[in-house]
């Protein structure tokens, strides 16, 4: 029995820097005070759903079963089966996707999606000569084979290795790449510091007007986005040095991204469900779709939700002109306005097998209270972070007013999705 | 904990302090208990109220010892749980003596956390008739503080037209071990024609009350006791203490709304809440409340301002539009509003000026409000509570706080499921006839009315 998967609404933490006042925390604690403040939100305390869909990217061995062990130390009941799915940056959206697709087919009526992440609970790994040293000592038959194996281990295999953040494929690192396309599609600085500066600007008066009220519960007594900079501005921007792309660099710590804790989880079901449990319905989850580039071959990285944007719109017979708003994820300021400028490139949206150009967006509509630039951005929680904010702001303009979602994923993937107020 | 406190309750300042005369308080009955020994109905008259009622509650009674004029006074022989005194027909200053000679062998009988209630009727008749009614009041406030063991004094004014039905929740209430830290108190129970006609363990089931300050302390306390007798939560805090209060939310199975309730739509957005779930609100608890202590001489318009603002005029704000018959999701008839209001504004208390005038104005206004109400038979009521042991209590400097906690009846500090308890009892829907009234829950404190 086909449905209509809704979005009921969402709970996240505040997101922080990371190192900062979740230092402790793990994507463990960080999902399950998510899902609690949920359930807190919705009287789903006791509750069995249907299924909960949540992942982390930076992910300990400990953790391989991390959503299923969240919600057992939830509030919801422990019958709630669960899943860990995995897609970069695109996580907290694919796995809301997963339980849409899910609730559409009617296997199941309701379920949570969601994304953890703690840059500061990163995976720390033993080097490569260390593990392989390990590995023949225990394998080792006698002492003297076991000392022989062990005697190998020199003491630069002893440094720990942080989880790698470059692309496997170029060895470049995600800003590195960005850089090559800022150039590529020739944003300038100032607008990059001007989009950044508009993120902290909008996100400081969503707080202020209480709209994450209903979207957000603390963690750990943070009880508001702390990477947030209301008083920033574009002159303060302007007078940071280039991170990436060399001296001549346009992109800043200003106007890119940084590392980020947090968690973020959305409630999803079909229309019974939602009124047999007297829940509110904000949006309905009209569609996906799923894209990759070719970047290895000198695509650009980010850019990959273009072409996933624009076979989704001619799918669905819709023009860019048909949507109220629109959340592009700021993975960098640049990562927006290269999608914009792509979005406006006949040429390019053609390469991809598009009929012709997305068109151009009415920047009103755009991340019009914050995005990740402002609000931060653990990898895995921001799809789930975006789901539900979009579907409160739909709803708040009226029934039918749609909405789209662009996250950009490394390995050069882009996920997509269509809301709908009802 | 500091070094004069650690020594207070080592083994030997424990030792030192007892000789002193300090000895350890009286572990209190508590919950829905009666008491072990036997009940006790005196009748100074005609007047079967008081039976019907017990009898309604299904309790088993016996006869009274009389005081005789002899040398030695008779014993009842074994220790007795609670003494009811039906003095609704007593008018006259000679009949004063029958309530001594029933009180006399009794009080000395009292079992640890007994009670002793006397039933009234409201001042009326001629002179001597309505001193006579003062007059108990007297009595009951001494013999509160002459009991001992945690044994608590309670006087209860019905009016002519109360039935036992109206009366069964008060007398319930009081008997049981949830009116704990209730003592020396004096209330009054109307007529309201009520149908229920016996006590429940769930009274609350399926209704939703809304509580705020739900987060922690008191509010939270209140959550949990409300929800084991039924009620559906909606627990009510500031945005920033959202983790907590999820996490009470949590554990009664009911819902979390983080709003400030100083905002202007703070009522609209609890309505919205509860009629978005397709609900009525039954109950109101208005817990949420700040302090911000300062001399009056250092008390400037902010601190002043903040408090009477959240502890008094948001909650009339959110009263003007829950009480909206026509705002969906507002209080459905026959709902119930109860306030805190605090022993500090029954009888002042220094360095808080603002929290007493927000205070005592809670007290004022379930006064004002409780007749504008009764076409509705929507009741406002509100507790006071005097010492209670939270984390804000346990902020007060040891010998301030140990003498605070001790200046009262029981010698003891209440719990905040004492506070819970009371407003349970005000929030059941058999205690229809209790309208308009303060219950203080100080175990009766040396200070206040």
């Amino acid at each position: 029995m086909n449905s209509n998967a809704v979005i009921v609404g969402g709970n996240r933490t505040p997101f922080a820097k990371a190192g900062g006042p979740y230092a402790q925390a793990s994507s463990h604690d960080l999902l399950t005070s998510a899902i609690d403040g949920l359930a807190a939100r919705y009287g789903l305390s006791g509750k069995q759903l249907g299924e909960v869909a949540a992942g982390a990217v930076l992910k300990h061995p400990r953790d391989f079963n991390l959503t299923r062990e969240a919600v057992l130390s939830s509030s919801l009941a422990p019958t709630t089966p669960a899943c860990d799915l995995q897609q970069a940056c695109g996580t907290g959206l694919e796995a809301t996707i997963y339980i849409a697709n899910k609730i559409s087919l009617g296997q199941i009526d309701s379920g949570i999606a969601g994304g953890a992440d703690s840059a500061s609970d990163a995976p720390i790994t033993v080097s490569e000569p260390l593990r392989k040293a390990l590995l023949a000592a225990n394998a080792a038959r006698s002492t003297g084979d076991r000392l022989k194996a062990l005697a190998r281990i020199r003491p630069s295999h002893l440094k720990p290795l942080a989880p790698g953040v470059n692309e496997p494929r170029t060895g470049l690192s995600m800003g590195e790449h960005q850089a090559l396309t800022t150039k590529r599609w020739e944003v300038t600085r100032e607008a990059q510091d001007e989009l950044a500066a508009a993120s902290h600007h909008t996100l400081a008066a969503a707080w202020d007007n209480g709209f994450f009220d209903d979207l957000v519960t603390p963690f750990l007594g943070v009880a508001k986005d702390s990477i947030l900079r209301p008083d920033t501005s574009v002159e303060k921007l302007s007078k940071l040095k280039p991170a990436f792309g060399g001296p001549e660099g346009t992109m800043t710590a200003g106007n890119s991204t940084a590392l980020s804790d947090g968690a973020a989880t959305v409630l999803l079901s079909n229309e019974q469900w939602a009124k047999d449990n007297h829940l509110p319905v904000l949006a309905k989850f009209v569609d996906a779709n799923v894209a990759a580039v070719d970047h290895p071959a000198g695509d650009d990285l980010l850019l990959a939700p273009v072409g996933a944007v624009g076979h989704m719109l001619e799918r669905n017979g819709l023009t860019i002109e048909d949507f109220d708003l629109v959340e592009i994820h700021e993975a960098f300021a640049s990562t927006v306005l290269a999608t914009l400028k792509a979005w406006e490139s006949e040429e390019y949206c053609t390469s991809l097998g598009l009929k012709g150009a997305i068109g151009t967006l009415d920047r009103s509509k755009l991340n019009t209270m914050g995005s990740s630039l402002a609000v931060g951005h653990p990898f895995a929680a921001t799809g789930a972070r975006i789901v539900p904010s979009l579907a409160k702001m739909l709803h708040d303009l009226g029934p039918g007013k749609r909405g789209l979602i662009s996250v950009c994923a490394a390995g050069g993937q882009g996920v997509v999705a269509i809301l709908e107020a009802v | 904990m500091g070094a004069l406190e650690k020594l207070f309750y080592s083994p030997v300042g424990h030792a030192v302090s007892t000789r002193a005369g300090l000895t350890d308080p009286p572990t209190l009955r508590r919950g829905r208990t009666w008491p072990d020994g036997t009940m006790v109905l005196a009748p100074l008259g005609a007047s079967t109220l008081v039976a019907d009622t017990l009898d309604l509650l299904g309790l088993e009674t016996s006869d009274p010892i009389v005081d005789a004029p002899a040398d030695s006074p008779p014993g009842y022989g074994s220790r007795i749980g609670a003494l009811v005194i039906d003095a609704t027909d007593l008018t006259t200053i000679v009949g004063l003596e029958d309530l001594r000679a029933v009180l006399r062998p009794a009080v000395r009988a009292l079992e640890g956390s007994g009670r002793v209630v006397i039933v009234a009727r409201e001042p009326s008749g001629n002179w001597e008739s309505k001193s006579v009614t003062r007059a108990l009041d007297g009595i009951n406030r001494t013999i509160g503080k002459e009991l001992r063991r945690g044994a608590t004094s309670n006087l209860v004014y019905v009016s002519a037209d109360a039935t036992p039905n109206d009366l069964l929740s008060t007398l319930g209430f009081v008997l049981q071990g949830r009116s704990a830290f209730v003592d020396g108190q004096t209330w009054h129970v109307g007529g309201a024609s009520s149908i229920v006609d016996a006590l429940s363990d769930q009274p609350l089931k399926d209704r939703v009350i809304v509580v705020t300050g739900a987060a922690r302390g008191i509010g939270a306390s209140i959550a949990r006791i409300l929800a084991r007798d039924g009620a559906t939560i909606v627990g009510v805090d500031i945005p920033a203490a959202g983790e907590s209060l999820a996490g009470v939310a949590n554990e009664v199975g009911g819902t979390a709304l983080q709003l400030d309730i100083t905002a202007d739509d703070a009522g609209a957005a609890i309505a919205e809440h509860v009629a978005r779930r397709g609900e009525r609100i039954y109950g109101v608890v208005h817990c949420a409340g700040i302090t911000r202590d300062k001399m009056l001489v250092n008390t400037d318009a902010e601190r002043w301002g903040s408090v009477l603002d959240v502890n008094l005029a948001a909650q009339i704000r959110m009263n003007e539009v829950l009480l909206d018959p026509a705002i969906p999701g507002s209080v459905e008839d026959g709902g119930r509003i109860v306030g805190i209001a605090s022993t500090s504004g029954l009888a002042g208390n220094k360095g808080q000026t603002n929290y007493a005038a927000s205070k005592a104005g809670v007290a004022g206004l379930v006064e004002a409000m409780a007749p504008d109400l009764a076409d509705r038979r929507i009741t406002a009521n509100a507790v006071a509570p005097g010492f209670i042991e939270t984390a804000m209590t346990a902020r007060i400097p040891f010998i301030q706080r140990e003498i605070f906690r001790r200046s009262n009846s029981l010698s003891q500090g209440g719990q905040p499921e004492d506070v819970a308890e009371a407003i349970g009892y005000l929030l059941d829907p058999a205690s229809a006839g209790v309208n308009g009234q303060v219950i203080r829950v100080c175990g009766q404190n040396l200070v206040g009315a």
